[in-house]
């Protein structure tokens, strides 16, 4: 083998080497947090977008569609014991604030369609629920584990703190009664 | 007789494959769909919603379904990552492809380093059994003691 060609051989197998080193580090540095690392920094991010089957009745819905409106996000599972506690609180909530504009949307993660409606009909659901199966959505909004809330404004931008965790009655009072306020 | 005994072997080698398509068992399916939740495989994993699915595969094979019919079903309620092996169709496909693709290249590149260290050393072993030669002066010195010795 010549030796210019043996040369150009080793200077691009080291060049692909160090460009995977350099992706690696660039993917761990850069790894989507989600809209959660925003929100904890003071900032007021646009809620991600989606577009999901509805567990309540037939058809889609869209977060887009519910711009003008508050939203109390909720991410959830039939498998979660703290989502078993705190729906009654969400429930209240719906049933207090609708008629302010709030919208409680419910989204079942990485869960069984027919083990969701099973929940909510156990648990007297009334407000909508969306269901995202594979989880696709729970990486935009840097979702760690379930429950999950998040407060979006009437301009469809996040407002608050993301609620980790069962959310209390205050908090998810305090989130609501902020957000009306954007 | 050739083609009959290909096709005895064929026949060896598809019925296995065929039965645990048919009459799937959960621990074999437990090695080929994921945890949602904790990204490895039913086997690996003791969080709820792998139990969840276990439950549901061993009543979706107690109720007859196939291997394939069982994991359409999981697709259609978690999507196509909750398959350990990735689709054989679209970008998937590369998966697939990529390893003998890369097995194949190593080969070749086997094979011509083989190759050139064949020939590199062709002309080293004749230059050494040259190099191996008496020198005729030492080799008649040799006969000579020899012929002495015997006599």
């Amino acid at each position: 083998m010549p030796r210019r060609l043996k040369l150009g051989l080793q200077t691009l197998s080291v060049a692909v080497v160090a460009g995977l080193l350099a992706l690696l580090v660039w993917r761990v540095v850069h790894q989507d947090k989600g809209v959660a690392s925003q929100l904890a920094k003071g900032k007021r991010p646009v809620a991600p977008a989606f577009h999901l089957s509805r567990l309540d009745r037939s058809g889609k819905l869209s977060l887009a569609g519910l711009r003008g409106k508050v939203v109390v996000l909720n991410f959830w599972a039939s498998w979660c014991n703290p989502c078993k506690t705190e729906v009654p609180r969400l429930e209240a909530a719906w049933q207090h604030y609708r008629s302010r504009g709030v919208v409680v949307v419910g989204v079942d993660a990485q869960d069984f369609s027919g083990d969701a409606r099973t929940f909510m009909r156990r648990h007297g659901v009334t407000y909508p629920n969306v269901h995202d199966g594979p989880g696709d959505v729970l990486p935009k909004y840097g979702i760690t584990g379930f429950p999950e809330t998040f407060f979006v404004g009437r301009d469809g931008r996040l407002v608050g703190e993301r609620v980790a965790g069962e959310i209390s009655r205050q908090a998810l009072t305090a989130g609501i009664e902020r957000a009306l306020k954007t | 007789m050739r083609l009959l005994l290909a096709t005895a072997v064929a026949l060896a080698l598809a019925a296995p494959a065929l039965a645990s398509e048919r009459h799937p068992t959960l621990g074999e399916l437990e090695g080929e769909v994921m945890c949602p939740t904790c990204k490895t495989t039913l086997d690996q994993s003791t969080a709820p919603i792998a139990d969840r699915i276990r439950q549901f595969i061993t009543a979706r094979i107690a109720a007859g379904d196939t291997k394939s019919e069982i994991k359409q079903k999981l697709v259609a309620q978690f999507g196509p990552a909750v398959l350990a092996e990735p689709s054989k169709h679209g970008f998937n496909l590369l998966a697939w492809v990529l390893p003998f693709v890369g097995i194949g290249l190593g080969a070749v590149v086997l094979g011509l380093l083989a190759w050139r260290w064949s020939r590199a050393r062709e002309p080293a072993i004749a230059g050494a059994a040259a190099a191996a030669r008496l020198d005729p002066e030492l080799d008649r010195r040799v006969d000579e003691e020899l012929a002495r010795f015997d006599g």
